[in-house]
């Protein structure tokens, strides 16, 4: 059977469901109405032209990129001339760690948590004779400053690590970390990963005196396949995808411009309403947490409270494979994550878990949810409704925990 | 290949949502658990078996994903009727097949229903005291590959990130 017939098959079996509620906000998003009817006159009947060309199609795209840049820079304290936007995340982390180092030497400092987007790249470093120092995290995710402060040295060339931790929701102590690296190496590079923090956690790139930080379309509700690296003036940074270069200066192609759009209307619905988009998330947040912990045999991952990102869910449901969960949820219409080696091609359970400390078990029964200001309160009563019949099902399958 | 097949067909979610043979079996001959050290899931297998040495009935648990459950529930429909030596033979590839194939990156999970129900098997001659002449003196690949949970959680909790 082929690849296609395959799933065509599989969907067919899996069916309609009568509700959906999506909190797989981690992995990928629905493009919202609103963000959705402000990028589709740009796919034919505006602007849809090459922006370095020479025509009015060519200079309407210049121009709707240019806003964009201008809305997104503002929104974290930046001139729009030091916001390139890239193809996704993968690529804006790659560009600011390859892209800053090809020609140096040294060290490198990140955590054990960083994403895979940071910790990948960093190996193909260390293949080349980088060292690679990764900083360990407490039981809630929060970098041990002072294995950090003792990790930064003369050899220190860059820094790359996040703000907030894209699967237990730790809110780092962001500006402690560029001051202490400045401080013990004012010629250090510091790179953050911020699409977990964007649109949620407030901050500007000149308060933190930072020098490169990615930021996310698709986790402030935008589209896909587009993502943004900030690159302070004055940081060399060079091009690690080489050919004919447009408006952006380190990647080259055709912009994208309706998702570059898409990605400006998002910026500009996250911030216009701040307060009351981070307390409504809080609220689901806190809901799904308390009543998703009412389950017997249950652990929180990563922190409560202010400490926590306002849209981030982990919890482990012990004697129960999450990836037989996301199945099962599936069928009632919940799409969810999980940290279990089973849904991973390499087979390892969430390195970020394990790095907290967590036993494999947790980590092998853990689900991650995001929850969003498109999310109503019936929405995640529906949820914690789902997830009790699931998870017994999952654990009546199990001979673990057998009470 | 620039694409990868997805892990799950219809069939292994038939068998996830409706798993022939499920649970515990109280009156069992005899049980083995055995644990994926790829992946951390955890199987149970148990067999009835008569004085001709046949399976008349077998059942599974599963603390695994929906290719880990279908495979076991596979395998149990499988050895149903069999002689303890036919049922020995089947190998991770025929219960592979009979579930319409799995991807390479589920490959353990038939490898591990296999590898309990060996060590079932296993276990039930020991516990006789005897050995059958088709019962190999060494483990085969798939019993390697089905650690008992303490050697399972040790292996796993080396495990770190890429790279390390």
């Amino acid at each position: 059977m082929s690849y296609l017939e395959n799933v065509r098959k599989l969907l067919e079996y899996h069916g309609e469901v009568r509700r959906e509620v999506y909190l797989d906000l981690e992995n990928s998003a629905p493009v919202p109405s609103e963000v959705l009817n402000e990028m589709l006159p740009y796919f034919n009947s505006r602007a849809y032209g090459n922006p370095t060309l020479t025509h009015k199609q060519g200079w309407e795209a210049y121009e709707a990129i240019m806003e964009a840049a201008d809305t997104i820079a503002k929104s974290i304290g930046a001139s729009p001339e030091e916001l390139c936007f890239t193809s996704g995340e993968a690529e804006a982390n790659n560009t600011a760690i390859l892209g800053s180092l090809l020609d140096k030497k040294g060290k490198i400092v990140t955590s054990a948590i960083d994403p895979l987007t940071i910790l990948l790249p960093l190996e193909i470093l260390k293949r080349r004779g980088f060292e690679i120092v990764r900083v360990s995290v407490d039981s809630e995710g929060f970098i041990d400053l002072d294995e950090f402060s003792k990790a930064i040295d003369k050899d220190t060339v860059l820094v790359s690590t996040s703000i907030v931790n894209n699967e237990i929701g730790t809110i780092q102590p962001f500006k402690e970390i560029v001051e202490i690296a400045k401080d013990k190496n004012p010629d250090v590079i510091v790179h953050m990963d911020a699409s977990d923090a964007y649109g949620r956690v407030m901050f500007s790139v000149r308060e933190l005196n930072i020098d490169l930080l990615t930021l996310s379309s698709y986790k402030i509700m935008g589209p896909r396949g587009v993502a943004a690296l900030y690159v302070r003036n004055g940081i060399r940074v060079e091009r690690i995808i080489e050919g004919p270069v447009g408006t952006q200066r380190l990647w080259p192609g055709v912009e994208n411009t309706p998702l570059i759009v898409g990605f400006k209307k998002a910026s500009q619905l996250a911030f216009e309403r701040f307060e009351e988009n981070v307390n409504h998330m809080k609220k689901l947040r806190d809901m799904l947490i308390k009543e998703l912990l009412s389950i017997e045999d249950t652990l929180i991952n990563g922190p409560l409270g202010d400490k926590r990102a306002p849209d981030n869910v982990n919890i482990s449901f012990l004697h129960c494979e999450g990836e037989s969960l996301t199945i099962e949820l599936s069928f009632r219409g919940v799409y969810v994550s999980s940290g279990s080696a089973c849904t991973r091609r390499i087979l390892q359970p969430s390195h970020v878990l394990i790095a907290i400390g967590r036993e494999y078990e947790a980590a092998h029964g853990s689900i991650l949810m995001k929850v969003s200001r498109y999310h109503s309160v019936d929405d995640i009563e529906y949820v914690i409704e789902s997830f009790k019949p699931a998870v017994e099902r999952i654990r009546s399958i199990s001979p673990m925990g057998r009470k | 290949m620039s694409r990868s097949p997805l892990p799950y067909s219809q069939k292994i979610l038939e068998l996830f949502r409706n798993p022939k043979n499920l649970g515990r079996m109280e009156d069992a001959t005899v049980s083995a658990s055995a644990g994926n050290p790829a992946c951390g899931d955890i199987i149970s297998f148990y067999l009835k078996i008569d004085e001709n040495m046949v399976i008349t009935k077998a059942s599974f648990e599963s603390y695994g994903c929906a290719a880990n459950i279908a495979t076991a529930s596979m395998l149990t429909e499988m050895v149903k009727g069999k002689t303890l030596e036919e049922a020995w033979k089947i190998s991770w590839k025929d219960v592979a097949n009979e579930v319409g194939g799995l991807p390479s990156v589920k490959f353990h999970c038939g490898v591990l229903a296999v590898g309990a129900l060996r060590r079932a098997i296993r276990e039930f001659f020991k516990k006789r005291g005897f050995k059958p002449n088709w019962l190999p003196e060494e483990d085969t690949f798939e019993e390697k590959q089905a650690l008992e949970e303490e050697e399972l959680a040790k292996v796993l909790s080396r495990r770190v990130i890429p790279g390390d």
